[in-house]
């Protein structure tokens, strides 16, 4: 029986020869994520069981990343569970402020995710490993607990929508607006319950940033989980961080396919998804003025989204009456934007740089919106309420078009500058 | 508990978000998290419902965050089941592993509106409109889906067999 690339990974950490779309198994897990929200509720159902000690302290890993630095008593207790459950445990990829970064863009810096790899993690943008040919899905906090005890979890395996990408993406269109784009096509409950499979020619004109990027939102479609191919410049990446053996699956050639999308990307223009839903994605628009601009999150806060921001914004300036909050995901990111000179850039343009936080994302906080106001984000989401106040709205867009938007005041494309 | 109460009814694409807001994810207490429940979507809902009451919905429930917060919100504030045409995938599997019972039944949802009175039996798959005398059939979850479901979630039901 033919298998996606999907299927495959699943197999192989179910020691199956085959596996079918619909068919529940159990598999071994070589990471389980959490942070410092669900990390807490994972922590005290895994209480519950009675258990004294996790299966495998190596293969957790627990992030300090969504309201950290500790933005109220309440988040700094919620950190201190987590932090005096990892010393107990001796977990050992324990990361606190100093160490942390963004979850999705930390783990895979640090090399402890990679091709091959079955993981699940209690967040819902755990999916954004794809692009390194892992599988890996976000999961409650409850499969959390229960992969720190088993080290294991149940699957229904998926069946798949193969998108097959053609061409080279033209100038200021990159890969939010690749996943925009899709995620207008198929709708937000598009590829519910599926694999979303990326392939064909047009992938190696997208960088791993864009593929993390894509992978990261395919959570927005309904997916379970979404891979990229490992080719050349998923090895490159990989090479000196990832340690354990590259396992590159490919989907057998006769695998079969809920759908297959073919997606000509030198068509493809700058995408704008306006609220209150990432499908509401539009490629032109009149003059919504703008109140805030975030750079940042685990969709695009890794180097080359520092790098976009700052060659929209040098020698420009933020315009008056809007504030530009840019995030690099990491310390290494962060790093990198001041041994590059990107951070003098921002300053210069009038933007702040914050430490790396999910906060704005989520409207946790380091950015909320009041009543009536508006955002041009590189988040992830623009549900209602979901910057801040329930009459706030978010726009989703990729780094040239938020920068783009801090310099005009309104939401704008490059273009325009 | 007895799956017995009034319908709150809502549209497609019930997001976590608009169930509980990430601003009161600093505290995972039951108590705090239905205090907000549905607030952004339904302000009045934490002051109209009952212990029993029935949440029906259109297509997929609770898509967007991996937030356990969601179902434990509806779970705690008095909720006894959640009918939808389709729940997005993350939240399908949340609700079970803490025990709040769901059903997906498309026809249940066309035709039950916001305030009917509605009973249910998880075993059977079937659902009841007591307002109009309607009944429904919707698939029943298998035997160890409904043992997870009434042991009140995934880890009570491993610990109940010595895992």
């Amino acid at each position: 029986m033919a298998m996606t690339a999907s299927q495959k990974i699943l197999a192989a950490h179910a020691h199956l020869d085959e596996v079918t779309a619909g068919q529940l198994i159990s598999a071994e897990l070589d990471l389980v994520l959490a942070n410092d929200i669900t990390g807490p509720v994972a922590i005290k159902e895994f209480k519950k069981t009675g258990a004294d000690k996790v299966k495998d302290k190596s293969k957790i890993a627990l992030v300090m990343d969504h309201f950290a630095p500790n933005k109220d008593v309440k988040s700094a207790e919620q950190c201190k569970a987590c932090r005096i459950f990892a010393r107990e445990q001796g977990i050992e990829n324990f990361y606190d402020v100093g160490k942390m970064g963004i979850e999705h863009a930390l783990l895979p810096e640090l090399g402890l995710v990679g091709a091959g790899d079955l993981l699940i993690g209690a967040d819902s943008h755990t999916c954004t490993y794809g692009a390194l040919g892992a599988f890996s899905t976000g999961v409650g906090s409850t499969d959390m607990a229960a992969g720190m005890l088993t080290q294991k979890c149940w699957f229904k395996v998926p069946s798949a929508i193969k998108f097959e990408l053609t061409g080279k993406p033209a100038k200021y269109v990159c890969g939010k607006d690749v996943i925009l784009h899709i995620i207008g096509l198929i709708g937000v409950d598009g590829a519910l319950y599926k694999s979303m499979e990326f392939t064909g020619d047009g992938v190696k004109y997208l960088n791993i940033d864009d593929r993390f990027t894509i992978c990261n939102m395919a959570i927005e479609a309904g997916a379970k989980n979404g891979i990229f191919p490992v080719d050349e410049v998923a090895l490159e990446y990989m090479k000196g961080r990832f340690k354990r053996p590259v396992k590159a699956y490919e989907a057998d050639p006769d695998a079969q396919y809920d759908a297959v999308y073919k997606i000509d990307l030198s068509k493809l223009k700058p995408t704008v998804s306006f609220p209150h839903l990432p499908e509401n994605t539009k490629t032109e628009w009149d003059k919504i003025p703008v109140d805030q601009v975030v750079i940042g999150s685990c969709t695009n806060g890794r180097i080359t989204d520092m790098r976009i921001a700052a060659e929209i914004l040098k020698g420009r300036k933020v315009a008056d009456g809007v504030r530009a909050i840019i995030i690099p995901a990491t310390q290494e990111v962060y790093r990198q934007c001041i041994a590059e000179g990107l951070v003098n850039i921002f300053l210069d343009a009038g933007a702040v740089i914050s430490t790396p936080t999910c906060g704005p994302c989520l409207g946790g906080y380091m950015g909320i919106l009041a009543e009536g106001e508006r955002a041009v984000s590189t988040t992830n989401r623009n549900f209602v309420g979901r910057m801040g106040h329930v009459n706030s709205e978010v726009y989703l867009a990729s780094p040239y078009v938020a920068a783009a938007s801090a310099v005009k005041g309104y939401l704008s494309t490059p273009d325009e500058l | 508990m007895e799956i017995h109460g009034k319908v709150f009814k809502y549209g497609n694409d019930v997001d976590t978000d608009v169930i509980i807001p990430a601003r009161y994810l600093n505290d995972s207490s039951e108590s705090a998290l239905a205090s907000h429940c549905m607030e952004d979507i339904d302000a009045d809902f934490v002051k109209k419902v009952k212990k029993g009451d029935v949440i029906v919905a259109g297509d997929n429930f609770g898509c967007g965050s991996s937030r356990e917060h969601a179902p434990l919100a509806i779970k705690a504030s008095g909720i006894s089941l959640v009918i939808a045409k389709s729940f997005a995938r993350i939240f399908y599997r949340n609700a079970i592993n803490i025990g709040l019972p769901i059903l997906e039944c498309p026809e249940a949802v066309a035709a039950i509106k916001a305030g009917d009175g509605v009973k249910a039996d998880l075993s059977a798959g079937v659902i009841y409109n007591l307002t109009t005398g309607e009944k429904f059939s919707a698939q029943p979850f298998p035997a160890f889906i409904q043992e997870i479901i009434n042991d009140g979630g995934l880890l009570a039901n491993l610990a109940k067999k010595g895992n």
